[in-house]
């Protein structure tokens, strides 16, 4: 009896240190296949000239093929390179304005009317709805001829303009668009952190005398830094990796206008007339780039944030 | 033990019930989702297995313009049994990938070489034939005859006059030229036949194989009669698909229409008709020039991966049939590719027929004489140029610097 409490197994003394290991195992496993493992043959065919079809498989290509970083340079002289690094810029700053936009319309159904649940559904229903179907039906939107839009601004300004086929407009066209299903998506995160609010601490402050904005800045808001943080990180990312509004509503038109970097990256590799697989996946590689500058500061918060808590 | 031999039993079942295709059974994959051609299918399909009833065909009919990008995935991933495409340099990035099946064997045993011979060299890479062809249209200005007599203008003998009814029309209040060019091929059709009609057939064959440089003054020459055009064209034409500038002709608010013979089917559910939809040949606009027109052809191809190739050649020969065309191109507005089959009478099919028949060459269209970078790149050109013509020196700029890479 007392030689078998000495002699303790491998994983009786180990046990405590081993477990999360254990735990993380199959998640990181899964990671490791699904993720990390893509994005390494993403970078490896990006160091050559492939189109996809021939060889068959990216283990068949050869040093005929090798072509090392010159698909990055031809990036570099790409015109359409810019414009979508452009056009993300801009689908960045103002894909932004869903939080705050998110966080009044939260604000104004946070009240206890009756039916107010039908119209937090209402106002959810965007974000539900597949994005093509977003696309497609702003498209019609703004479509000349029969589009309201298009009728309101005739009617407005005598103008006939189609926002789609102005290569100025189209892109505010469809960030615009793209900002439906966003707001409401943030509308619900910031109704999920109204109801998590400390009520007593609004009662204090509205007895002191804290009113409207005030209130607001110093009391609530500070309250839904989780929700902000949140809503910011899926916004930004949202922002960087939007194809489908792009391609439903103007195929990167017109004239590659509204070409973001998403959809640059089918164009080259996997599209109609693309053959370029290893310039689209150095192009993916430049979106991981910008992504990871972005992922890297978010989770360095986060962590921060968890320490200190 | 006891359940040992219903195991087997079961696992023998499974077996064979998850067999791929079924001997008897050959999967199509095409594009034909517009109403005329989907028609034609169903037709080919239905006579194919009264002629052969030991063969089902199971047809996949996927989107128009998604195919054209689906078609790389299913032909390595899940590969059917005979699948849609088009002739010539449009189908050579999958010939040499190896994904299509050398039917030279088809061709043989059916005499296609002599039948199906107008097509032939454009089935033929590396002296082995891809693909059989079945049906080819042509290309030429649709225009709206009441527009026209509204206007008080007269079918332009020539450029010269055809630029100034334009002028007529805006003073009428409608659009000389209409175009929808979101899924951008439509306006290539009009540089293909303004380059032709400028500079002729072979310098526009030299332009599109990399012979020629873009930045060529004969390009800019050409782009200069597009630019007398360019205030006429539908404004928005950039943000509106072929079908709704066919609205647009068949409303009265655009005269001419620069379209393929497909759109006949769309303009006469618009409301037109024989009476009032015309057909012209594009006018000359370099005098002495010969005229060659723009003849794309459709076929239908065996992916390599394909798992029913007997059955799928017995498609093949069926598709190439003289009876088989004639019944198809009926129903397509189209030429048959077969010189046996019998061409419609549809006073259009007959302009058709005579326009190719006496063409000085036939032209495959920008999107497959060109290799496919290039096309594109040049078609997002032609967009831009519609809608800015002084940005061109910058265009033909862009264009050689992709021309550059792609024909290196």
């Amino acid at each position: 009896m007392a030689q078998a409490a000495v002699h303790n197994g491998f994983w009786k003394t180990n046990q405590k240190a081993l477990a999360p290991w254990l735990f993380l195992a199959p998640g990181m496993i899964m990671f490791l296949i699904y993720v990390i493992f893509p994005i390494v043959e993403s970078i490896y065919i990006s160091f050559f000239n492939w189109d996809g079809l021939a060889p068959a498989h990216i283990s068949q290509l050869t040093s005929k093929e090798y072509v090392g970083l010159g698909n990055y340079r031809d990036l570099l002289g790409d015109d359409s390179f810019y414009t979508s690094l452009w056009n993300n810029l801009k689908w960045l700053v103002l894909y932004m304005l869903a939080v705050p936009i998110g966080l009044f319309v939260a604000l104004f159904l946070n009240q206890k009317v009756p039916g107010i649940r039908l119209y937090k559904s209402l106002f959810f229903f965007p974000f539900v709805i597949s994005q093509v179907v977003v696309g497609l039906l702003f498209s019609w939107f703004y479509a000349p001829g029969f589009g309201p839009l298009y009728a309101i601004i005739k009617s407005i300004t005598g103008s006939e303009t189609a926002i789609l086929a102005s290569d100025s407009m189209a892109t505010y066209g469809i960030i615009a668009a793209g900002l439906w299903p966003q707001t409401a998506y943030c509308m619900i995160l910031y109704l999920t952190g109204l109801n998590n609010i400390n009520p007593e601490q609004v009662e204090a402050a509205r007895m002191d005398g804290a009113r409207g904005f005030t209130l607001l800045w110093n009391i609530i808001l500070p309250q839904l830094r989780p929700a902000t943080f949140i809503a910011i990180v899926v916004t930004v990312i949202g922002s960087l990796r939007s194809f489908d509004l792009v391609s439903i509503m103007t195929g990167g038109g017109p004239y590659g206008s509204t070409r973001v970097l998403s959809y640059f990256m089918f164009e080259q590799a996997l599209s109609e007339y693309g053959t370029a697989m290893g310039y689209g996946a150095a192009i993916a590689f430049v979106l991981f780039a910008i992504m990871m500058v972005f992922i890297s500061f978010f989770v360095w918060r986060m962590l921060g944030q968890e320490r200190n808590s | 033990m006891k359940y040992m031999k219903t195991l087997a039993g079961l696992a023998l079942g499974l077996a064979l019930s998850a067999s791929t295709a079924m001997a008897g059974e050959i999967v199509l994959n095409s594009d034909q989702t517009d109403p005329a051609p989907k028609k034609a299918m169903e037709e080919l399909i239905a006579g194919f297995e009264k002629a052969n009833p030991d063969v089902k065909v199971k047809w996949n009919n996927i989107d128009h313009e998604g195919y054209k990008a689906a078609i790389r995935n299913f032909l390595t991933a899940d590969a059917p049994d005979v699948a849609a495409w088009y002739a010539g340099n449009r189908m050579a990035p999958f010939v040499k990938a190896g994904l299509f099946e050398d039917v030279s064997d088809v061709w043989k045993d059916n005499g296609l070489d002599d039948s199906l011979k107008s097509a032939a060299a454009s089935m033929t890479i590396d002296g082995k034939k891809w693909g059989v062809p079945y049906t080819y249209y042509q290309w030429g200005i649709y225009y709206n005859k009441d527009v026209y007599k509204k206007a008080g203008v007269s079918e332009p003998k020539n450029w010269a006059e055809f630029v100034a009814n334009c002028e007529k029309f805006k003073a009428a209040g409608v659009d000389c030229l209409t175009t929808g060019t979101k899924a951008l091929w439509p306006g290539a059709g009009i540089f293909d036949y303004i380059d032709m009609r400028t500079n002729g057939y072979e310098f526009h064959m030299d332009l599109t194989a990399g012979k020629v440089k873009w930045t060529d003054p004969k390009v800019k020459a050409a782009f200069a009669e597009w630019a007398k055009i360019t205030p006429y064209i539908s404004a928005n034409a950039a943000a509106i698909d072929w079908q709704d500038a066919a609205a647009l002709l068949s409303q009265g608010k655009a005269a001419n229409y620069v379209m393929g013979n497909f759109a006949v089917d769309t303009f006469k559910k618009g409301g037109m008709t024989n009476d009032n939809l015309g057909f012209m040949l594009f006018p000359e606009i370099t005098a002495g020039i010969p005229r060659a027109e723009e003849a794309p052809t459709d076929t239908f191809h065996i992916p390599s991966g394909a798992k029913n190739k007997a059955d799928a050649k017995k498609f093949l020969a069926y598709l190439a049939s003289a009876d088989a065309q004639t019944a198809m191109n009926k129903t397509l507005g189209q030429l048959p590719v077969n010189n046996k089959a019998s061409v419609g009478d549809d006073p259009f099919i007959q302009a058709g027929f005579k326009e190719l028949s006496s063409a000085y060459a036939l032209a495959q269209f920008f999107d497959r004489d060109a290799p496919a970078d290039m096309a594109k790149a040049g078609m997002e050109g032609f967009q831009e140029f519609m809608a800015k013509p002084d940005h061109i020196d910058a265009i033909l700029e862009r264009l050689q610097k992709v021309a550059d890479k792609v024909y290196k």
